[in-house]
């Protein structure tokens, strides 16, 4: 609380980010966790709440006539602009802001203090709820060729490892041992895969220290122990994720690659998917792009073209079909990158999703990425700038993994059980800091935290709210949600993601949803069913016994048969009214037009963070989202001054 | 003439089909008059059944004896023939160029296609310019229909029946054609119920360099326009290309002389410039370099998504004049024949529900295109794989299409029909069986006889089993206004369309039976759970204990 300079600024306008003209006058309040604005406006009273760990940056520009401007940028890129009356507020907030946003040690992370009224008891079994053993128990292991490894269960071997790690059956703890002090921070070659069918494994690693011509021995035996625990195949893979230049650069400090001489039967494969600044740079590029106020199409695609974002996340997908392909026909591979924890992660998440039905199901994304992302040890806390520190650490690897997900949905619409709103949840609360899950850097270092013991898992909160998360289009039986997926990669299928770039835009996405649709159809067959399986009982009980009183139950049929009939769902759940208004198509021709009315804004009070859907209206399409609507009162060249009522017809023609 | 003396190897044996996503197939190519036939010879059954009119290029290739034609289809298909022995591949190729190409349109198709099918209703008289009057004169009493053009001299490209303010008659239309392009003078496009606003199209005034003006005409557009109100001049055009018009007897209306009216320009491309992007964005799709640098510069560069948005943006507009401004709106480009009717049946889309049938689409693309005088002969002789030189051709109608997918899908639950019928428009457009499309105007039409010679596309698209494959499961009536989004964001690729032959569609349309699935499984429960309730009900009258009170 020291942080905060000023705990309430009034007469601040919320200005609409694609149609500054349209504004919001109301109460800012910045609260230890959460910015909260109030809008003042008689008749509703809309509430937009961003929590410190979310925002980005906070920026101050040059005060004009009406205000103070302040530009926040959240990570999960809603872009808030705030216009404070006085030039003095705006610096406090700015300062304190600034502070909030940034904090130093992991104790301020809100996961720390968020308490929703859920009992001990129940919090701890949060944390039990995914299970990796149990996966890998899934996956058949441990067997006669695999084993559970307890070397580094001090995290001594490996400190960004976890304590538990499936390795051959036939590598001894001196060849795991002797492997990672050949291998980058330890990381020697660990399993992340097993096909049961094939017995064809995915292994992961960090770059081996082989320089210019060093060897090691352990490091070959551990190879070799791999390609043998798969006896059907006489070769394997090692895939290499980074560009040969990069993978060469290495070699001048001492890292580098396999060398196909010193390795039995290897196939080595560079895959040319960029570093951690690359990506860093591409992604600001392209959120550049859906920035842009009013952009030709030719600004967006060059724009898009030019950020280079596909291309990464093409890169990152056609690792994925070259390593499941290889799984599925049998043979092994080892991947790695330099350290081992960012493309490497990427790919081998992207191949376990194409080979395995299981990681598109909703659990199983949960567990996918507790496995290779969680416990192998993804730099979360750098990546995602949930603490002050060098900003060149900072990279959006998980955004591409979860973006390569969502471009495999749009191909094979049926093959996942989860939906889009999943994997924008899932994106939003790994930048949120609201759960424990993706705090620290790694099994060790959460350990230390014990936030296991502070903080509550966004697994499962996800599981109890799943109803909202469900593809309609799922089947467990259809042919999608079998077997391997076999993407086409060409550059054509892949697509912008509004949804997640554009989220807080609600101008820009589809007014009608299908998917709500069908979701409510299925509901309603779900009673239907219900209603047969009873209306038959009772004819039976009926024909039986013919002088039996049924009035009753009967009655209670008929009510609970009268249904909507109307499914129809505008995106959102706004109504049409507001979400459904015209853009500015003008260019600034019609200086204005009536005003849309106000919305019935959801009547969301400051409460205390007593529930896990209070805490965080930023996923509940709650009141706040009403920035990406269009724009009637256009803005006019030939009228500048936006104060003027520009709601009568005369003022239209005048002003023109 | 006879097409025998155009068939120059009428059939070949062992002939190799090769098209995307299918198995290749061993057969028998036959020519006829009108089709490229190839059945396989295990059961004679027909693998390929391909208009020549279908046919906008052929290349061929040979390689020892065995020659393969490649075939480019209007549709944007591509498919590969391998034909034993060198002639018969030439005299294949050389039949198949003369035939695609025959120019004299009592030649097509339509004059020789004979229905297998029952015609229920005779699509020709579904759509006539009185019906739809009438449903006009049902909402307001100012305006007329004449027949000043009943003869087509007054205007060649409009129907024999217009409409137009009550008060203004025949002598002045005749003047005011004059000084329209083409003689296309100001008529009612759209009349908005809600407010009794209007939208007109026309030719480009012909005001020259001289600022030539006309008093008939001013008194026409004025007389739409109720008391005291304004109304807006949707030029289609830059005003630099319009300033530009006037150098060639064109022009637009000055604010003087119009003073009830505000010019709008906006920036919709000339058709000739359309044909091009048509071409560079096929042939990016088409594009094997797996680059996506060079993916996203060339579907950049073919300017298809820049067209698409400029038209609805234009077509939001006259929406948005009408709707929320209140104000009355002509539009019109340069002859009024493309961009013109671009803007005026997208904004009908927008504002009216009724449009957003499949029979109200049928009845728009009948008013404001074939009626209205889109010239459907001139701009879709080719399409993108044509190697002779565009001439008149242009995808106006397919960027229209374009544009009502893009609508649809920003909008899933508000259109009656699906995807499926839009694509099968773009199809019929380019080559049929049917006479719909054939001419540029309702004066060709009229001297092809072909309501007496051919069969109309709605005969046989308004039938149970066609309707059902082309309604959308989804549809609820939607009686509002509907305002796209028009940020680059919002607009895709048409992969219905431009991918349709380059990857497999098979996974989505497997997600589209699975929502056919959905819903036609809610509606059977319905139907089983409606007739036990029934039973039930039946089951308890019999009873006497509960008839007794």
């Amino acid at each position: 609380m020291e942080h905060i300079r000023l705990p309430k600024v009034e007469n601040v306008r919320l200005l609409d980010r694609l149609s500054p003209r349209r504004s919001r006058v109301g109460t800012l309040y910045l609260t230890a966790t959460h910015s909260i604005f109030v809008e003042s406006e008689a008749g509703g009273r809309s509430e937009t709440w961003v929590l410190h760990s979310l925002v980005c940056s906070v920026d101050k520009q040059a005060a004009g006539a009406s205000g103070c401007p302040l530009l926040i940028r959240c990570k999960n890129f809603q872009i808030l602009h705030f216009s404070i009356p006085r030039e003095q507020d705006c610096q406090d907030v700015h300062l304190s802001l600034q502070r909030l946003s940034q904090p130093e040690r992991y104790e301020e992370l809100y996961c720390f203090s968020y308490k929703p009224n859920i009992h001990e008891e129940e919090r701890r079994r949060e944390w039990a709820f995914v299970d990796l053993r149990a996966d890998f128990r899934r996956m058949g292991l441990p067997n006669s060729q695999w084993k559970l490894s307890l070397v580094n269960q001090h995290y001594k071997v490996s400190d960004t490892y976890p304590a538990e790690l499936f390795v051959p059956e036939s590598a001894a703890p001196p060849v795991l041992v002797g492997s990672s002090k050949f291998r980058s921070r330890g990381r020697f070659p660990a399993l992340s895969y097993y096909s049961k069918e094939n017995h064809a494994a995915i292994c992961r690693s960090s770059q081996p220290l082989s320089g210019f011509s060093a060897r090691c021995l352990e490091d070959e035996q551990m190879l070799e122990a791999i390609l043998r625990s798969n006896p059907r195949s006489d070769f394997m893979y090692v895939v290499d994720t980074r560009p040969k230049l990069n993978a060469i650069a290495n070699r001048a400090v001492g890292k580098g690659y396999e060398n196909e001489d010193n390795y039995s039967n290897i196939k080595f494969q560079f895959m040319g998917i960029e570093n951690i600044h690359v990506m860093r740079n591409s992604q600001q590029k392209m959120l550049e792009v859906c920035e842009l106020r009013s952009p030709s199409m030719s600004d967006f695609l060059e724009g898009l073209e030019s950020s280079g974002w596909l291309k990464h996340i093409k890169a990152v997908l056609d690792t994925g079909v070259f390593i499941s392909k290889a799984v599925a026909e049998g043979v092994s591979v080892l991947v790695h990158c330099s350290d081992g924890w960012d493309r490497t992660a990427q790919v081998c998440s992207v191949a376990c999703v194409l080979l395995d039905p299981y990681y598109r199901t909703l659990k199983g994304l949960m567990v996918l990425i507790e496995k290779d992302w969680i416990s192998f040890g993804h730099k979360f806390t750098q990546r995602c700038n949930h603490l002050v520190r060098d900003p060149k650490e900072v990279s959006p690897i998980i955004d591409q993994f979860l973006e390569c997900v969502w471009q495999l949905m749009e191909q094979f619409p049926c093959a996942f059980e989860y939906n889009e709103r999943l994997l924008i949840t899932v994106h939003n609360h790994i930048y949120s800091c609201q759960f424990g899950n993706f705090i620290g850097n790694n099994q060790r270092e959460r350990g230390e935290l014990r936030v296991h013991e502070k903080t509550h898992s966004l697994w499962s909160y996800l599981w109890t709210n799943r109803a909202e998360f469900i593809n309609p289009l799922y089947r467990q039986n259809h042919s999608q949600s079998q077997g391997l997926l076999r993407p086409s990669t060409a550059p054509y299928c892949f697509k912008f993601w509004r949804g997640l770039y554009n989220r807080f835009d609600q101008g820009m996405h589809p007014r009608q949803s299908v998917e709500d649709y069908l979701r409510v159809i299925q509901e309603e067959t779900h009673q239907l069913e219900e209603q047969l399986d009873s209306h038959k009982q009772k004819i039976a009980q009926l024909e039986q016994e013919q002088e039996q009183e049924q009035d009753q139950v009967w009655n209670n049929a008929c009510t609970a048969a009268t249904f909507d009939k109307s499914p129809t769902v505008w995106a959102l759940g706004k109504d049409l009214a507001l979400a459904n208004t015209p853009q500015d198509y003008t260019g600034g021709f019609i200086a204005s037009s009536p005003r849309t009315p106000k919305a019935p804004d959801s009547p969301l009070i400051l409460a205390p963070q007593d529930s896990h859907q209070k805490a965080d209206p930023n996923l509940s399409n709650g009141s706040d989202q009403e920035s990406g609507i269009a724009d009637l009162s256009c803005r006019s060249p030939l009228s500048e001054d936006s104060t003027k009522d520009p709601d009568s017809d005369e003022a239209a023609y005048s002003a023109a | 003439m006879e097409f025998a003396e155009l068939i120059k190897t009428p059939r070949v044996d062992g002939v190799v089909l090769h098209r995307p996503f299918m198995p290749t197939v061993e057969g028998t190519l036959c020519l006829t008059g009108h089709h490229l036939i190839l059945s396989s010879r295990q059961d004679n059954t027909e693998e390929l059944w391909l208009l020549h009119s279908n046919i906008d290029s052929i290349e061929k290739r040979f390689v020892g004896s065995v020659g393969s034609v490649i075939v480019k289809c209007k549709d944007l298909r591509v498919i590969q023939l391998d034909i034993p022995g060198m002639e018969e591949c030439l005299n294949i190729a050389s039949s198949i160029e003369a035939l695609s190409t025959l120019d004299s349109v009592s030649l097509m198709y339509p004059f020789f296609y004979r229905p297998m099918f029952e015609v229920i209703e005779d699509g020709w008289n579904s759509f006539l310019p009185q019906d739809a009057f009438k449903d006009l004169e049902s909402m307001t009493d100012e305006w007329r229909l004449s027949d000043v053009n009943k003869d087509f001299t007054v205007c060649q490209s409009y129907p024999r029946l217009v409409a137009v303010p009550k008060n203004i008659d025949d002598d002045t239309l005749k003047k005011v054609a004059t000084f329209r392009h083409s003689g296309r003078f100001p008529v009612l496009s759209y009349y908005h119920k809600k407010n009794g606003m209007v939208m007109m199209r026309a030719g480009q005034p012909l005001t020259g360099t001289n600022g030539r003006r006309c008093k008939e005409d001013e008194k026409l557009i004025n007389a739409t326009l109720r008391p005291g109100k304004r109304g807006y001049i949707i030029d289609t055009r830059t005003i630099n290309v319009a300033q530009q018009a006037k150098a060639r007897g064109g022009g637009f209306e000055s604010e003087g002389n119009y003073p009830q009216w505000r010019r709008i320009h906006k920036a919709i491309e000339r058709y000739n410039v359309l044909q091009e992007s048509l071409i560079k964005l096929v042939e990016a799709c088409g594009d094997q370099s797996h680059s996506m640098d060079r993916w996203l510069s060339k579907l950049e560069a073919s300017n298809w998504q820049t067209h698409i948005k400029e038209i609805l943006t234009t077509a939001c507009l006259a929406a948005q004049c009408i709707d929320r401004e209140g104000a009355s709106v002509l539009v019109h480009g340069t002859e009024g024949t493309d961009s013109t009717l671009q803007v005026t049946s997208l904004a009908q889309i927008i504002l009216d529900p009724g449009c957003r049938t499949v029979k109200g689409f049928q009845g728009l693309v009948e008013r404001e295109w074939l009626q209205a005088g889109h010239p459907f002969r001139q701009r879709c002789g080719q399409s993108a794989y044509s190697n002779s030189k565009p001439r008149q051709e242009a995808p106006v109608f397919l960027l229209f299409l374009d544009c009502v997918w893009q609508i649809l899908r920003q909008f899933p639950c508000s259109f009656e029909f699906n995807e499926s019928f839009l694509v099968l428009l773009f199809e019929h457009a380019y080559a049929s069986q049917f006479g719909t499309f054939l001419g540029n105007c309702a004066a060709d039409r009229a001297r092809l006889s072909l309501p007496e010679k051919t069969v109309s596309l709605w005969s046989w698209v308004n039938r149970p089993q066609e309707l059902e494959r082309l309604t959308n499961p989804l549809y609820e009536a939607n009686s509002l206004v509907i305002w796209p989004s028009v940020a680059p964001q919002s607009l895709l690729l048409w992969e219905g369309v431009f991918l349709r032959w380059n990857r497999s569609s098979k996974c989505l349309d497997e997600a589209y039976d699975e929502m056919v699935h959905i819903i036609e499984y809610n509606k059977e429960l319905q139907n089983k759970v409606n007739s036990l309730r029934r039973q039930l009900a039946q089951l308890e009258t019999e009873d006497p204990l509960l008839n007794t009170p």
